[in-house]
């Protein structure tokens, strides 16, 4: 019997009703979520992937940091497409504020921006922040965008940002230090909508051009 | 209101805000959707049981009291948590059909939960009657005029007539915290200003948080955190150096760094905290001291 790889972490303390694992990678994290979210240990009420983390709710009733832990580790960590078959399109007018400056931080141009950001195919890789929004990595691996030095403190619903190697999308109005590069008219949640949310982990996505960009 | 069961409660007066609470919306964090619900659940649980309801059955979360409650047919009610004037408190007591519930602000805590035998049966939103403020889901804040259907009173007889539990305190209180996921990114004089000064609870504080000031806490670190999960009784510290403390409302993910985690039951007293009145951080028993230099034993 092959011995599968267990997963490697750092366990860090968030009291008694949670977990913080520190993972090397975003695969390792989703790799690790996805056996997770598959069979969870006892006492585990819900997983929070992130970037670099995977957070484990637990029910102190039942289970301790401790013994969450030592079932982690007996995980074997799903290394595999993570993209379900749903590709969604977002239709997008590029008139983002920062649009400019993102095509002089990449070196691409506005031009070069909007073409990349609509040829790319993204996937969500976590969701946070807010009901509906998703984390979007694109699969050439090529973002790499700072964040704004200077939150703003109100972001349109349906801006579309860039910060890091993400893409995302505002569902509703809200602060955020993202580059913002266009708007979509998409409701991207809607209690009315089932599932609400447009975006779940695994969400794969496509941008198109709706109208005049610059 | 459906038609289902007729409005037993009329909201005459709703108070600053009152909203309807449970135990939350749990499992929906790949959504983006935080736990939400009752922000002293200590208190929100002993009302339930006060009134021999199911735990986790829709109550009323009344802050800083206002709320006047008519019966449009007999009930069985209890409130806990913050004790307001001239009501029975701790207790559970009949309102008769006509009679309206007066409370008027409260002399100890912020946050009086009411229990009715029933419970509160508003539609759910995505399993749960707990409105969000942060994500703006769930039953909207309760107006005057609201009408709330109550439940079909459960099988059980309340067990308890009156539980001796302490008000909430008034002056300093005293919250045990463990070192949290980033205690490395605070200073040792943050350390020592956490674990020895007062932090006042501001006015900016809400069901999201509790935001203090003090001593600034500086940053060991010049890093940008990636946005991370995050939990209730977080002790998140934003580039202001200025600790928040999550309730029940706190975002799902977070880009600042969390130095410690205040004590589960602690976190229910926090919940009653009103502007003014100060916080001290105490390590919890047996635990060694954090700071930038070596915190406590990692899992490698």
């Amino acid at each position: 019997m092959t011995r599968q790889a267990s997963p490697r972490f750092t366990a860090l303390p968030c009291g008694s009703a949670a977990l913080l694992l520190e993972l090397d990678t975003l695969d390792d994290v989703l790799a690790l979520y996805t056996a997770l979210a598959d069979s969870p240990p006892k006492g585990v009420l819900d997983l929070v992937p992130a970037a670099k983390t995977l957070m484990l709710h637990l029910d102190a009733s039942v289970t301790d940091p401790a013994a969450v832990e030592r079932a982690v580790r007996e995980v074997s960590p799903r290394s595999e497409d993570r993209s379900t078959g749903d590709l969604l399109e977002i239709p997008v007018v590029y008139d983002g504020e920062d649009l400019e400056e993102v095509g002089e931080l990449t070196g691409w141009g506005v031009r070069g921006v909007v073409e990349r950001h609509g040829a790319e195919e993204w996937t969500v890789a976590f969701c946070g922040f807010a009901p509906g929004f998703g984390y979007m990595v694109g699969a050439s691996h090529a973002w790499s965008v700072p964040r704004r030095s200077t939150p703003r403190t109100k972001v349109p619903p349906g801006a579309v940002g860039l910060a890091g190697e993400f893409a995302g999308v505002y569902p509703r109005e809200s602060p955020g230090g993202w580059q913002l590069i266009g708007h979509t008219e998409l409701a991207m949640f809607d209690l009315d909508r089932d599932p609400p949310a447009l975006l779940m982990p695994g969400t794969r996505v496509r941008f198109v051009d709706a109208g005049r960009g610059t | 209101m459906t038609g289902e069961h007729a409005a037993a409660l009329t909201v005459v007066e709703p108070g600053a805000l009152t909203t309807v609470q449970d135990d939350g919306r749990i499992g929906l964090a790949r959504l983006g959707i935080g736990r939400s619900g009752a922000c002293d659940r200590r208190s929100f649980d002993l009302a339930n049981r006060l009134v021999g309801n199911e735990p986790g059955a829709a109550g009323l979360e009344v802050t800083y009291g206002g709320l006047r409650l008519r019966a449009e047919r007999d009930v069985v009610l209890a409130l806990t948590g913050a004790r307001c004037p001239d009501v029975p408190h701790n207790a559970v007591f009949g309102l008769p059909s006509g009679s309206t519930l007066r409370l008027r602000p409260p002399v100890a805590g912020l946050r009086t939960y009411v229990a009715v035998r029933g419970g509160v049966v508003v539609p759910e939103v995505l399993g749960s009657r707990s409105t969000d403020i942060m994500a703006a889901l769930g039953p909207p804040v309760l107006r005057a005029g609201d009408e709330l259907p109550v439940g079909a009173a459960p099988g059980r007889f309340p067990d308890v007539d009156v539980a001796p539990v302490a008000d909430p305190a008034s002056g300093d209180l005293v919250v045990r915290v463990v070192p949290g996921p980033r205690d490395t990114w605070l200073t040792d004089e943050a350390w020592d200003a956490l674990l020895h000064e007062g932090y006042e609870v501001t006015s900016e504080s809400n069901r999201v948080g509790i935001r203090l000031a003090g001593p600034v806490l500086q940053r060991a670190t010049e890093d940008e955190l990636p946005s991370e999960g995050m939990a209730r009784g977080a002790l998140q510290v934003p580039s202001s150096g200025q600790p928040v403390l999550f309730l029940a409302d706190h975002p799902v993910t977070g880009g600042y760094p969390v130095a410690a985690y205040v004590h589960d039951d602690d976190v229910d007293r926090c919940a009653q905290l009103c502007p003014s009145q100060r916080v001290f951080f105490r390590l919890a028993a047996g635990l060694r001291r954090p700071g930038p230099e070596g915190g406590p034993d990692r899992a490698g």
